[in-house]
């Protein structure tokens, strides 16, 4: 190291410490709110540490349902939203590899134009054809349907590029190996490619996920009934800051609710995750 | 170089792509070519009948003094929200590669706000800085300062680049810690020797060579702050106080399902297709580069 | 066991490149036969068609009497070793060698002894749990040899399966490879582009170039009765000298003051002799063809020198035993007795 010195590793360490303190403050922030009485929070400063109303308000919110969303508890929240994330993530994992394989692995008529289709979707994220495309939910009939929710997102070119990059990378060697094993193209997809892929799969799986859980615009749009909401969605519908009676202690815990498991997901994962997305962007 | 090893089957591949594609082609191109038709029609007030207009919504799209602000709110608040992100990051990870102890916890930390998600990220901070309730809009006041997100503009900006920034300073983060990590060591090792000191050594040496990932991660904070911000104004400003944070998207989205004007929404839609178009080319170029100079 | 039978193959690749030519070998049981030549001269090209991974554009290959060009890979009983071994890495050395045989169908207690006693036999029995990134090279090669040997096919295929060791580890597999190969009595088919290793491993030796087959027969035949000058220059190392023929009304020469000691035949264009044919300096009384050379270099290696000299206009390299007494600057003869002179004609072929 060049001019260590003990100064110098003192100012990183405090600068760093603030920088902990502004990301982490927000959500800790949260959790001190999710345990005080309404009262408490609608007369600011609200207190640094935790109060006791832990347990009461989280089993309120869990158990009571929450007038503002006509009765839907937390509970059938998290479920939706749970659906929705893990729907996105492994669907979009499977059709994706199925199509990189095709698009490595083999050569046919077409490949070509099938690849540049996929990529150019691209370009084409739900933000530009919001009206188009709620249309055709409507026609399909997948309006308040998890299938609404979910299919509509899984298919984007982002995971296929970075299943076709991982592939390029294997060895033809490896591949003749196989064919010389005996191994038709199932067998290698599934003995060989799959266990390959592993680490490719469970750092895209946490992207993914992330993904589908903090969707805004599409639940939004593909969901009417309270109780086909997700979280995030229904946390939107709860606040309202022009009117005084914000269930603030129950609106804090169900944040908490909905920023926890994705958060549990990305620390548990964090080894997969930060490799797999510094590699698929860069 | 050899060709690619391949399995001679005919059938299975087209089996392989048909899910994705015809997800892609029925969610993805048909609504997209329909942006593109409706951008072109002009629908009567009842709706029952719409005459083609060639690119007279596009005409008045630009012309509509509400939109051309709405550029400006998404110009501001794009460049904003990469420029606190982005070096709030780099400070971060200028530091964190610094220290030996604690990294790992550091930065287990550090990625905390990318799981969340923008629309909570933005009603979080309005907990935080409402005039009525929020704690440090209190303390603000204390202060002396004049804070209302709820009818000031500036306050209101203010207030979504924060969120949105906060939000991002996760992934810029990683991506500066690994950029880092890739700069050779000896070339900081020969620039002490020739005698620079440590401030002059990072504007020197290590920026210049971080510049690949800086210049990505512009690009992919600009594309965030573009289209996956829509939650935070959705949630936080409902795009106002007046129009004061009202950016592209989402007008579309005003203009689309609030306001009921299909032609104007199309054409607005067809508009951000070209901002991503040519954000990817950029972004596509900056690849090439890299494969460029390895 | 089996025979390998090549007519009239050719590989033409789709843009009109023509990798393979029309070659035609056959390789009888148990023999080992080397393809060697010079990268991009179509040899790996032609063992791949052998395999089965590339399409045979025009002749056929049969294995056994059979016919199997229209034949996948797996079914043509075969078994490579690759360049690059192409182990699974996500498989440990056991389950490596196992493979092929579980894609087969092949009884559970069977693959099991059959896997325990190939690795008895290649010294792999302490690694059966290890994975492949956790052996060093010589070991993976081992197991690249494991997983053919195990599967007890009717031939052996090897794409290089030498060039990624060092020098050293090189020479010991190279004689691992050869006793293997005898002990188990499978054809094989040998590709290489070191000369070394296709003399000393060969049964049957084929020189390839340009899609072609310059000469094929015995090594050491081979080596004796270069066809043409590609091959005289490829097999033997250092190569054998080549020197330009004139021809001044009727005679050829190399130039003033050189004795060629016998008149080359009408045809020949081109005079050949190796390093390790000629000696320095003049033998009385015998009829040879002696040049006057300056040396250049002297390369001493130990057991031999080389010596670099200038004759005649052409660089001549000659092979002396033990340490050389010449220096730089050193004018002296250079000696090759008739008999190991080499004629070739204008095209190159042998006279």
């Amino acid at each position: 190291m060049i001019g260590s010195s003990r100064f110098r590793t003192y100012v990183a360490h405090a600068v760093l410490l603030v920088g902990i303190l502004i990301v982490a403050f927000p959500i800790y922030y949260t959790f001190v709110a999710s345990t005080h009485t309404l009262q408490t929070i609608l007369r600011p400063p609200l207190p640094l540490l935790p109060g006791g109303e832990f347990w009461n308000n989280y089993s309120e919110a869990l158990l009571g349902g929450v007038n503002r969303i006509g009765g839907v508890g937390v509970d059938v929240l998290l479920f939706n939203t749970l659906v929705m994330a893990l729907g996105i993530a492994i669907g979009k994992i499977c059709i994706s590899i199925l199509s990189a394989y095709a698009i490595v692995f083999f050569r046919f008529p077409l490949r070509m134009v099938f690849f540049w289709l996929i990529f150019i979707t691209l370009m084409l994220p739900v933000e530009v054809r919001i009206l188009p495309t709620y249309k055709v939910m409507v026609d399909l009939n997948l309006i308040d349907t998890y299938a609404g929710l979910i299919v509509p997102l899984i298919a984007s070119a982002t995971a296929t590029l970075l299943f076709r990059q991982f592939f390029m990378t294997i060895p033809g060697e490896l591949v003749e190996a196989a064919r010389v094993d005996g191994a038709g193209p199932w067998r290698f997809f599934f003995d060989i490619l799959l266990p390959l892929s592993r680490t490719n799969i469970a750092a895209l799986f946490v992207i993914l996920f992330i993904y589908g859980w903090t969707q805004y615009l599409w639940p939004l749009l593909v969901t009417n009934h309270n109780d086909m909401n997700t979280i995030v969605i229904a946390l939107r519908k709860m606040v309202s800051f022009a009117d005084a009676d914000t269930q603030w202690h129950l609106v804090m815990v169900t944040a908490m609710l909905a920023i926890v498991p994705p958060i549990l997901v990305v620390v548990g994962m964090q080894r997969w995750f930060v490799r797999g997305l510094v590699e698929s962007e860069k | 170089m050899t060709p690619r090893v391949v399995f001679p089957n005919k059938v299975l591949p087209y089996l392989l792509v048909a899910p994705q594609l015809a997800i892609t082609l029925v969610f993805f191109y048909w609504p997209a070519g329909q942006a593109l038709y409706q951008s072109m029609l002009k629908e009567d007030p009842f709706g029952l009948k719409s005459k083609f207009v060639w690119f007279a919504n596009f005409e008045k799209v630009l012309a509509d003094p509400a939109y051309v602000n709405s550029i400006k709110v998404t110009a501001v608040f794009s460049l904003a929200t990469a420029l606190v992100a982005m070096s709030v990051a780099l400070l971060l990870a200028v530091m964190a590669e610094r220290v030996v102890r604690g990294k790992g916890l550091y930065r287990t930390l550090m990625i905390w706000p990318y799981a969340v998600a923008p629309a909570i990220a933005g009603m979080l901070f309005l907990f935080l800085f409402n005039p009525s309730i929020g704690t440090l809009a209190v303390l603000l006041r204390k202060a002396g300062i004049a804070w209302d997100p709820l009818l000031d503009g500036t306050d209101a900006m203010m207030l979504v680049v924060t969120a949105a920034a906060w939000k991002q300073i996760s992934y810029n983060f990683l991506f500066f810690v690994a950029g880092l990590q890739a700069i050779p060591k000896s070339l900081i090792e020969a620039a002490a020797i020739d005698g620079a000191g440590e401030t002059k050594r990072f504007w020197t040496i290590v920026f210049p060579l971080l510049a690949p990932t800086t210049f990505f991660l512009l690009v992919i904070n600009t594309t965030y702050a573009f289209f996956d911000t829509f939650g935070i104004i959705h949630a936080v400003t409902g795009g106002g106080p007046g129009k004061a944070t009202e950016t592209l998207v989402y007008k579309v989205y005003n203009d689309g399902f609030v306001n009921l004007i299909l032609g104007d929404s199309a054409a607005q839609s067809v508009i951000l297709m070209v901002i991503v178009i040519a954000l990817t080319a950029i972004q596509f170029r900056y690849v090439e580069r890299k494969v460029h100079y390895g | 066991m089996a025979t390998v039978d090549m007519k009239d193959v050719k590989k033409v690749y789709a843009g009109g490149v023509e990798a393979v030519k029309g070659v035609s070998i056959a390789i009888p049981d148990k023999q080992l036969c080397v393809l060697v030549g010079p990268s991009g001269c179509g040899k790996s090209t032609l063992l791949r068609m052998i395999a089965g991974l590339e399409a045979i554009s025009s002749g056929t290959v049969s294995i056994d009497g059979k016919v199997v060009n229209a034949i996948s890979p797996t079914d043509r009983d075969i078994a490579m070793v690759f360049q690059n071994y192409a182990l699974y890495p996500h498989m440990n050395v056991y389950d490596n060698m196992a493979y092929g045989l579980r894609n087969r169908g092949t009884p559970k207690a069977e693959i099991d002894s059959r896997v325990r006693s190939t690795a008895k036999v290649l010294e792999l029995a302490h690694l059966l749990e290890r994975r492949p990134r956790e052996l060093s090279g010589g070991q993976r090669q081992r197991v690249a040899m494991g997983r053919a040997i195990v599967r007890n096919p009717k031939v052996f295929l090897f794409d290089e399966p030498l060039s990624n060791l060092d020098a050293k580890l090189r020479g010991q597999m190279r004689v691992e490879i050869k006793n293997l190969q005898r002990n188990l009595g499978v054809t094989s088919v040998y590709v290489t582009h070191d000369q070394l290793e296709a003399m000393t491993l060969a049964d049957i030796l084929v020189v390839m170039n340009a899609g072609l087959v310059e000469q094929m027969g015995a090594p050491l035949d081979i080596y004796e009765k270069p066809a043409s000058t590609f091959v005289a220059s490829f097999i033997g190392a250092p190569p054998m000298n080549l020197m330009a023929l004139k021809r001044e009304g009727g005679h050829a020469r190399l130039a003033e003051g050189v004795t060629l000691g016998v008149e080359p035949p009408a045809t020949a264009a081109t005079l050949g002799f190796r390093p390790e044919d000629a000696i320095v300096g003049q033998v009385e009384g015998k009829r040879a063809l002696v040049l006057p050379a300056v040396v250049e270099a002297v390369e001493p290696v130990g057991a031999e020198s080389f010596l670099h000299c200038a004759a005649t206009g052409d660089r001549v390299l000659v092979r002396v035993s033990g340490r050389a007494t010449a220096k730089p600057g050193d004018k002296l003869s250079i000696t090759a007795s008739l008999d190991k002179i080499h004629w070739f004609d204008a095209a190159g072929k042998r006279v």
